[in-house]
């Protein structure tokens, strides 16, 4: 297998975009990317794009070959290929590129991200078909009613507070007010927070993240051609992708994500790390509860004890483990099928000392992508 | 009416679920296929006697469209006496809903189509004094 590294990355401001159509976000990051890497273009051998439901928010499908068209590639006629995995449709995107270069079978891939929500559509019914539609949807549960089954029953085993998931909710503020691509820019009081109205209980307002418009890009090359391209080259050490039950009913332990053990463990073996080599984090935070279960499913933490990593302040932008300094899907925003491919934005700005006024001291990175409830997880491995 | 409802009513009305005759599993919603078995499965459909106890639940105050008018309401993760879960509104005050509660199956509306007026039905819970 070839080594494979990142040689340029790009992204769009996150947030409602009434201005911009789906195009107008998709080259922003685009553009942003191919200067990035110093690429014309034409070196570009294949496309992957994460897109969760063009065909029902833009009432658009053949989202590959319009994304591949407006980025000024329809002359080389290259393959490109839309990836569907709910929310997690961008760190499959990423998965499919990395797949392409490791294999050999090309030298440079793109992967891009991208959704537009606030054309047409209605996004909470949209989300919903991330969840099983036919028996959890129908009977009224929504994405965040899923999400606060699993909360309340969190809190009851484990002793985990509404105050420990608003403390994620604040922290993620706090690092989206350092980040000019953030939907969010502003710090948030732990009060504020705690006194937002509830949309499924114990989840409330500020739990959530929001659904937005946004787009990431990141350029993939085989370790010996992105010599030529860049001296600061970011490698993908590993990116790992599993599944599980759809519905949560059908799950044995629902305060497990079985897929993450099974992704994150797969990774770590094949980038011959352990947990403690890991210097930062983005993890699926499109719920709170979401937050503090990743630290448990990805080892940084034992079962039950996420919320210790909070509490203490380990995964503050000062702390240990900086978790989602981007300001994660919470305070970032959650452009549903870009965010895989801006949390690989996020860790290899990092990982370069290119992240401004959040940047922190960082050597290895992971990236957690969710789809839905978890039944889909990808985890990548980067170094430097 | 969506054919994918008319399709499975008679598990939604009267919590008709599967069991696999080869390692003794129920499973609800019905399977063709037993998840431990695969192609060694020998799976018949069984009526659920509906009587469980509350695993955890949520209040929904941000409703879809179609449950806009009944909010704030219950879903709850049940776990009825054969071991297997079901996710289900639970009809009671929720104030009144913990953790442990008993609750058993009803027969009851689940909301409504606006353009057709088609009415939903299903199976819900409720508390089981
Ligand atoms: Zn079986």
């Amino acid at each position: 297998m070839n080594r494979v590294a990142i040689i340029g990355v790009g992204c769009s401001k996150f947030g409602e975009m009434w201005d911009s159509g789906f195009r107008d976000i998709v080259i922003s990051a685009g553009v942003e990317a191919l200067e990035d890497a110093g690429l014309e273009g034409k070196e570009i051998e294949a496309m992957f794009v994460g897109n969760m439901s063009g065909g029902r928010y833009l009432a658009q499908e053949h989202i590959a070959a319009l994304i591949a068209d407006y980025a000024g590639l329809a002359e080389f006629n290259i393959p490109s290929t839309r990836v569907e995995v709910a929310d997690a449709s961008g760190g499959l995107a990423l998965r499919q590129a990395y797949m392409a270069v490791a294999s050999g079978m090309h030298d440079i891939v793109i992967a891009a991200g991208a959704e537009k929500v606030t054309d047409v559509g209605n996004p909470m019914d949209i989300m919903t078909s991330s969840i099983d539609r036919e028996w959890e949807g129908f009977v009224g549960a929504t994405l965040p009613a899923l999400y606060a089954i699993i909360a309340r029953l969190h809190m009851e085993k484990f002793g985990t507070k509404e105050e420990d998931l608003a403390l994620i909710s604040v922290k993620n503020h706090k690092n989206g007010a350092l980040n000019p691509k953030a939907q969010f820019r502003r710090e948030i009081s732990l009060e504020t927070a705690l006194n937002s109205t509830y949309v499924a209980e114990p989840l409330k307002l500020f739990d959530c993240a929001p659904i937005s418009d946004g787009a990431a890009v990141v350029i993939l090359a085989s370790e010996d051609v992105a010599k030529n391209y860049t001296d600061t080259p970011v490698f993908i050490e590993a990116c790992s992708q599993a599944s599980d039950y759809l519905a949560i009913q059908n799950r044995k332990d629902i305060l497990t994500m079985s897929s993450v053990v099974a992704a994150a463990k797969q990774a770590y073996k094949q980038a011959k790390v352990e947990v403690k080599d890991i210097d930062i984090a983005e993890v699926h935070d499109s719920f709170t509860i979401a937050e503090i279960m990743a630290y448990e499913d990805l080892g940084f933490a034992k079962k039950g004890e996420g919320a210790k990593l909070i509490r203490e302040g380990v995964t503050e932008l000062n702390g240990d483990l900086p978790v989602n300094t981007s300001g994660g899907l919470k305070a970032c925003g959650h452009a549903v099928g870009a965010t895989g491919v801006r949390q690989a934005v996020e860790i290899t700005l990092q990982l370069r000392g290119d992240a401004g006024k959040r940047q922190v001291d960082a050597e290895k990175g992971l990236a957690l992508n969710i789809g839905g409830t978890g039944a889909t997880a990808i985890v990548t491995i980067f170094s430097r | 009416m969506l054919p994918r409802f008319w399709r499975k009513i008679k598990y939604r009305y009267d919590l008709v679920g599967s069991y696999c005759e080869n390692c003794q599993s129920f499973f609800y919603p019905p399977r063709n296929l037993c998840p431990h078995c695969r192609r060694r499965s020998k799976i018949k459909e069984i009526p659920f006697d509906g009587k469980g106890r509350v695993l955890s639940y949520t209040v929904v105050h941000d409703a879809p469209e179609e449950y806009k008018e009944e909010k704030p309401y219950v879903v709850a993760l049940i776990e009825l006496e054969n071991g297997v879960r079901v996710i289900s509104q639970l009809v009671c005050d929720p104030e009144e809903v913990e953790i442990g509660m008993e609750v058993k199956k009803a027969f009851r509306k689940y909301g409504e189509d606006g353009n057709s007026g088609i009415i939903y039905y299903g199976t819900k819970f409720v508390p089981d004094n």
